[in-house]
């Protein structure tokens, strides 16, 4: 086979457990001409406030950045559905050479009479700074106009990244915390934090915690609504899911009005039933949640776990490869990924920090590929050497698995069902089983050649 | 006619009908063999418009982006593309890059091809792939202005000049249609003895089999040197009626700079615009239609027959790029069909003409034609409209679905189907293709209607 190159100034983000001293030389801008799995500081933000449904997201800039944002992901809401809409200023020559101050006020000025949200976002795109317009000054004079939080999110995609965007949103979203009246919240009660309710998984967490007796203020952003983050400040506890994206709003809250944050990721059944226990430990002084919380995981499990045993048969032994975008969510896969019997063999991520990998680096076993901010050249190079069964990761990564005959399952935002939760957990492992367990990769010809030299079994 | 930011009253735009420059450009740059396309901006332009192209073709599809930080936004993106090209050399060893631009390179002035003379200078004793720039600001047209940019760009870059004349070879400007299209016109111009140089041919590169080893860049493409010889061409033909009145395409550069007669034709949707497609071949080859095609004709004509009463004065809405808006408005003339409303994205002011060219005249006080619009301008329209069908691309299923009707798909994007890399839209089979689809989804549509269930149509 011909050997795929590597370069030179990436290999300091590509680690073989076991081979050499770990130090993953991460957190960098990406390498130019390296064809990064990354999108920008642009797609941060967006990615972070996208659920929010109730709210007019408008685009400043020429059409690319909206168009390609258009109802991309499976954010569910159980109301208003403005959020899968577009909006755009959709720049013209002429603005950019004027500016696009006008064309922004008017855009906003005629949506919000449309559509009627309870606040607006306006993502400022590359150009935007560079063009001089002052989007802030335009958020401000239409936010007294219309008496709707207009709200600026310094987006330009080239200014950091993607975990940069995160901040912006964050940013963007704490001018809200702390404007709604939080009367009657109770006190055993908390946000959760980074949970994009993709599939409705938002709401099978939410479910388990008001069975725990815990009130649930917000959900940011996932079913999002402009009023709930608006009294999120209400909340006794936050609860932080997904690497860092908005771990910056959760130091804010605990700065500002004094409310601590844990940790916590739905993916898995120990992850799982670990942020409910971890809840109800925080609220210690009321026995009866932890009480409930037992009995919920107790039988939560308890109905997943037969077919999860059938799964398991076919799947013992299989390789996977998972390669996402918070490395969070890379530790729980792992974890979920061993309760089906399998192995992973290659792990990475596009944002992880050093803590992160050193974490990815004490879970996986010798020989694991571990990858920073990865290009598809070394994902090829590493699943076919490492002969994945299986990869995990978005759209992009999709084909590189199946041109090679590898099966696939998406977990990233363009799923339709709830992957996280104990019943996601179910269906995670259907997904798993269902493409891995297909007939169609006996016909595939890498393969084929593999099982011909009896190196792999049908 | 409409044209939603003609006016001083800006308006936003609400679910584009349309997609940004960089795409089209990229999307070229993939059907020439052993490239790598390369936007000069921030990350996630590449990043969303391959997500965007992936959803569609299901394949690999690497896009290289120069990675703009904040330095470069205000020292220039010279470093940067430098470093962007070494790195794609030394991770793919490709015979060409294109390098097209986008808003933010645009907006801060770069000087790409500057950039480019200092890189072959700087290099000028090794191997170099060929470097092809094109000028893709998206505030300046849409996806349909960066492919036909970047077109012009590979040919007026990298045809030879004063080429020995090959009588046989003719270069093919289909535009943006199906890797499906692209393989069917390859083999049409073929079958007359011609030697077809298409530009581009993402054919195999966009829709290929498995791989028995990995391939860094698909197999595929029209390879370099058939580029370098496209000015040693017989013809070019170059597809697309509104393309037809553009001034400054491939066509016309290498007709003015090469002296290749050009032939401009409508996309060949249809009876009589795949009629004069087959017809300009046969001039250009000396050589009668073959058989296979004439039999093609016929088995058509025969369904279009059966199959007549389906379609007369069925009234559909036609959405998308505006020469295959033109294409299949012309296509449902013949049929019958009605094209009520017929909108695009795009706007160059042409498409209203063109359109009113290809539809019977009778039809034009029925008919709605909208440039510049989105899918709620579209959608507005339609409100008062009474169609039975919509045509266009997976981004109008959101559409179909409140107005409750059915959605023919066809072009790019189809990202809620798994045949999007399939469809046939071209020559004879392209319209058998899409008539048997545009009937059997209005058989299907009175079947669900119906009380009775009929078994037979």
């Amino acid at each position: 086979m011909a050997s795929i190159p590597i370069l030179e100034e990436r290999q300091a983000q590509i680690h073989q457990k076991g081979s050499q001293p770990f130090e993953m030389d991460c957190g960098k801008h990406s390498l130019a001409g390296s064809v990064s799995q990354r999108a920008c500081v642009f797609c941060g933000s967006r990615v972070v406030l996208y659920p929010i449904a109730d709210a007019l997201h408008l685009i400043h800039g020429p059409i690319g950045c909206a168009a390609y944002t258009w109802d991309i992901r499976g954010a569910l809401s159980s109301g208003p559905e403005l959020h899968r809409m577009s909006f755009s200023t959709d720049l013209r020559e002429r603005d950019v050479i004027f500016g696009g101050e006008k064309k922004l006020a008017a855009a906003l000025d005629e949506l919000i009479d449309q559509y009627k949200p309870k606040a607006a976002f306006v993502y400022s795109t590359c150009i935007v700074g560079i063009i001089g317009d002052d989007v802030a000054a335009v958020c401000r004079q239409v936010e007294k106009a219309k008496g709707i939080p207009v709200l600026p999110v310094h987006s330009e995609g080239f200014k950091g990244t993607k975990k940069d965007g995160y901040k912006a949103a964050c940013d963007a979203m704490a001018k809200l915390v702390g404007t709604g009246a939080t009367d009657k919240i109770a006190p055993v009660s908390i946000n959760i934090l980074g949970e994009f309710n993709i599939g409705g998984e938002a709401w099978l967490i939410k479910k388990y915690y008001e069975e725990m007796g815990v009130e649930v203020v917000s959900i940011m952003t996932g079913d999002g609504r402009v009023d709930e983050i608006r009294r999120s400040h209400g909340a006794a506890l936050n609860v932080v899911q997904c690497s860092g994206a908005l771990t910056f709003l959760a130091e804010m809250m605990e700065e500002t009005y004094g409310i601590p944050y844990i940790r916590a990721s739905y993916f898995g059944i120990e992850d799982m039933a670990t942020a409910l226990y971890d809840v109800a430990a925080h609220f210690n002084d009321h026995a009866e949640v932890m009480a409930r919380t037992r009995a919920i995981v107790r039988r939560e499990v308890g109905a997943i776990m037969p077919e999860l045993e059938r799964i398991r048969k076919d799947l013992d032994g299989k390789r996977a490869a998972v390669y996402v975008g918070g490395a969070f969510k890379a530790f729980s896969l792992i974890k979920a990924l061993r309760h089906l019997g399998m192995r992973v063999v290659l792990v990475g991520s596009q944002t992880g920090n050093a803590s992160d990998y050193a974490t990815l680096q004490d879970m996986c076993e010798d020989g694991t590929v571990i990858l920073d901010d990865a290009n598809p050249l070394e994902l090829s190079k590493y699943i076919i050497e490492k002969r994945a069964d299986l990869f995990i990761g978005g759209v992009k990564e999709r084909p590189i698995a199946f041109k090679m005959g590898i099966g696939f399952c998406d977990h990233n935002h363009e799923r339709k069902m709830p992957l996280a939760g104990f019943a996601g957990m179910l269906q995670f492992a259907r997904e798993v089983h269902t493409s891995v367990t297909s007939p169609v990769w006996q016909f595939v010809p890498a393969r084929a050649a593999a099982m011909a030299a009896g190196e792999e079994t049908p | 006619m409409t044209s939603a930011l003609s006016t001083e009253h800006f308006t936003a735009t609400q679910n584009a009908c349309k997609l940004c420059a960089p795409l089209g450009a990229a999307l070229v740059f993939k059907g020439i063999a052993n490239t790598v396309p390369l936007l000069h901006g921030s990350q996630g332009c590449s990043t969303y418009i391959r997500r965007y192209m992936i959803s569609h073709f299901k394949e690999p599809l690497d896009i290289a982006c120069s990675n703009f930080g904040e330095d470069t936004a205000i020292f220039g993106g010279g470093a940067n593309i430098k470093l962007a090209i070494d790195n794609i050399r030394r991770q793919y060893d490709p015979d060409l890059i294109g390098v097209a631009t986008t808003c933010l390179s645009e907006t801060i002035g770069d000087d790409v091809p500057m950039f480019i003379r200092t890189y072959q200078a700087d290099h000028r004793d090794e191997d170099l792939p060929a470097l092809v720039h094109v000028a893709t600001p998206s505030y300046q047209g849409t996806h349909m202005q960066g492919f036909h940019g970047a077109v012009r760009a590979l040919v007026s870059a990298l045809a030879e000049p004063e080429p020995a004349r090959e009588p046989t070879r003719v270069n093919l400007f289909a535009g943006m249609v199906s890797p499906a299209d692209l393989r069917a016109l390859r083999t049409i111009i073929a079958s007359f003895g011609l030697t077809p140089v298409l530009v581009p041919d993402y054919s195999d590169t966009l829709n290929g089999p498995l791989w028995t080893e990995y391939q860094r860049i698909p197999e595929g493409g029209t390879p370099v040197a058939a580029l370098r010889q496209s000015g040693a061409a017989a013809a070019s033909i170059e597809c697309g009626l509104v393309l037809a009145g553009a001034g400054e395409t491939a066509g016309t550069w290498l007709h003015e700079n090469r002296n290749v007669p050009l032939h401009r034709l409508g996309l060949p949707i249809g009876i009589r615009q795949t009629d004069r497609f087959f017809d300009c071949l046969a001039a250009l080859s000396g050589r009668p239609v073959p058989e296979k095609y004439t039999a093609q004709r016929g088995r058509l004509l025969d369904a279009l027959v059966d199959g007549h009463k389906h379609l007369n004065g069925v009234r559909a809405a036609i959405f998308g790029e505006e020469d295959l808006v033109a294409g299949l408005a012309g296509y449902c003339g013949e049929l019958g069909i009605v094209p009520v409303l017929c909108a695009t994205g795009g706007g160059d002011g042409r498409f209203a003409r063109t359109i009113r060219r290809v539809v019977p005249a009778a039809q034009h006080d029925r008919m709605q034609i909208l440039e510049d619009v989105d899918f709620v301008d579209i959608e507005k329209a339609l409100a008062d409209m009474d169609v039975d069908l919509l045509i266009g691309h997976s981004k109008g299923y959101t559409m179909a679905r409140r107005l409750k009707k059915p959605l023919v798909r066809v072009g790019f994007p189809v990202h809620d189907r798994v045949d999007g890399s399939r469809l046939a839209h071209l020559g004879y089979r392209g319209a058998q293709q899409l008539f048997d689809r545009l009937a059997n989804t209005l058989i299907e549509e009175k079947q669900k209607s119906n009380a009775v269930g009929y078994t037979y149509y």
